[in-house]
């Protein structure tokens, strides 16, 4: 079984895929233990749906989708993030606009396209054995943006702790929210191929989540969650490949297990838990 | 003399609501200020002024002569309401001291660092404290940390929001304690929002009646007058809630 796997890695679609899986799983599973402890899950679900808008765009002027999904996601995302800060409306009345008004956008442009249904359902479910060379340059841009901003992470988490004492102690917090946000925002685009938009904000929270269920210092959070992220990918396109399942899906069940397993542990070892 | 802070005509608007009118006051080095106001009086606001995190005000507010802006973030300890922090977060104790250090929330503790948290732990009482997850501590616990935190970098001024809400009497003179042992080692200047005409009396050098506009400032003896009382708190019936037991009101 895991010869035949290691067997098909000798096929380019496979290599993209898996190189792909594995740059969008560990970024998305950096940038997710900040979604998780800012509560800004529900933006991952809005900005999903924006790419969504933005795909639809890219599809209807017949170009390479990812061209037109990242500077429409990354729009989306300073406006969420600029309205939130200067109205008084709460995080997900604003998300929940743009929400809904990406996915009208997307349904109004996928009906100018005659025979739409493939190249969306593409975006929509995931299609990793699909991802082709742009994606996969995509996958490789946005892991070395991560690496980049990787000195950023104490900053972050001071702010996600404490907003307060951090804009008291001159870090531009708010910069800091829409360098984040695009970040994750352009993360979205570029694993949309891999798990599909309506999967892709578990996609980005769940090894965050049973990372946090079993780590008691954020550091630790951050690795395990990087690692769940990383050990889904695999797993899951391991499965998927065997079981003849769709590889987005898989990599999500891959993930709740992970993250069934950890809260599990978590109740049952509490103390050996918390000093992950 | 270089006062420790100098407020000359402030005035902030939040929105349509002008929650400090031109409010003047200078502190000198070494005092401990208590702030007092009713809810909705502009302390807070005005803490926060002070502090750098409101930018659009009018007036000017200079901390050792010098604009908010130019001091360095170490010379000043910022002790926050309790509720601020997210307790949910994944951290020990002596992450969240760490910060107060390093200005950004720390990875792995270098030994220099841990040595620094650790005795500052032990000054305010919290030394065995320093592995224990921020969501296991009790509110008076968390304040001692705050405390730590503040101290740790060996500020000249203490901003202090509200410290004693949600902690026990016990745990607030513990509090004050460590603070005034601080200040006298180290001549620090200590100013402090609070709803506590008490601890006022007790602690304060000085004392700032405010209700959006200044109503006085000065030794706290001179500054907590009845007059001045009641023109900040409007009537009687309120100074109930300030556990009022210095007089005839």
């Amino acid at each position: 079984m895991f010869s035949e796997f290691v067997g098909a890695l000798s096929f380019g679609f496979m290599q993209r895929a898996l190189i792909a899986g594995i740059l969008t799983g560990v970024v998305g599973s950096y940038y997710g233990v900040f979604i998780v402890q800012r509560g800004m899950s529900f933006l991952g679900s809005g900005l999903a749906h924006a790419a969504f808008g933005g795909v639809a765009l890219g599809l209807l002027l017949n170009t390479e989708p990812l061209w037109v999904a990242v500077p429409f996601t990354i729009i989306v995302a300073v406006l969420i993030t600029w309205i939130r800060d200067r109205s008084d409306l709460g995080a997900d009345t604003v998300i929940g606009i743009f929400f809904a008004l990406s996915m009208a956008l997307g349904i109004v442009f996928l009906s100018r396209i005659p025979n739409y249904t493939t190249d969306a359902f593409t975006y929509l479910f995931g299609s990793i054995l699909s991802v082709s060379p742009t994606d996969l340059y995509a996958s490789i841009a946005i892991t070395v943006l991560a690496v980049i901003t990787l000195p950023l992470w104490g900053r972050w988490a001071y702010a996600t702790i404490d907003r307060e004492a951090a804009m008291a102690d001159r870090i531009p917090v708010k910069f800091d929210d829409y360098l984040l946000s695009i970040l994750i925002a352009v993360t979205i685009v570029v694993a949309a191929k891999v798990v599909g938009i309506v999967l892709i904000s578990a996609f980005l929270v769940i090894p965050a989540a049973a990372s946090r269920l079993i780590s008691r210092r954020f550091l630790a959070m951050t690795y395990a969650s990087v690692a769940f992220g990383f050990v889904s990918v695999i797993l899951g396109l391991f499965s998927s490949y065997n079981l003849d399942i769709p590889s987005g899906a898989t990599i999500i069940l891959v993930q709740t297990a992970i993250f069934i397993i950890c809260f599990v542990m978590s109740r049952l070892f509490p103390r050996r838990g918390r000093s992950c | 003399m270089t006062y420790a802070l100098e407020v000359n005509n402030l005035a902030v608007t939040l929105g349509e609501f002008r929650a400090v009118d031109g409010v003047s006051f200078n502190v000198e080095p070494a005092s401990f200020v208590a702030i007092l106001g009713p809810n909705g009086s502009g302390k807070t606001t005005l803490l926060k002024a002070i502090l750098g995190l409101i930018n659009d005000y009018s007036g000017e507010i200079l901390v050792f002569g010098k604009n908010i802006r130019d001091v360095h973030p170490d010379a000043i300890g910022y002790v926050p309401q309790l509720k601020t922090i997210d307790r949910s977060f994944p951290a020990v104790t002596c992450d969240l001291v760490a910060s107060g250090m390093m200005r950004s929330w720390p990875g792995k503790l270098s030994a220099k660092v841990h040595r620094d948290v650790d005795s500052v732990l032990q000054l305010v009482g919290a030394g065995h404290l320093c592995h224990e997850p921020l969501k296991h501590l009790s509110g008076g616990e968390l304040q001692r940390v705050y405390l730590a935190r503040a101290m740790v970098r060996k500020p000249d001024l203490f901003l202090l929001d509200e410290p004693a809400t949600g902690i026990d009497a016990v745990g607030e003179d513990d509090m004050y304690e460590i603070l005034e042992g601080y200040q006298a080692k180290t001549g620090a200047t200590i100013i402090m929002v609070t709803h506590d005409l008490m601890t006022a009396r007790h602690h304060a050098t000085h004392a700032l009646l405010i209700n959006r506009r200044l109503i006085s400032f000065g030794p706290q003896s001179e500054s907590l007058t009845d007059e001045n009382l009641k023109q900040a708190f409007g009537h009687l019936g309120h100074l109930h809630g300030l556990e009022w037991e210095g007089g005839d009101v």
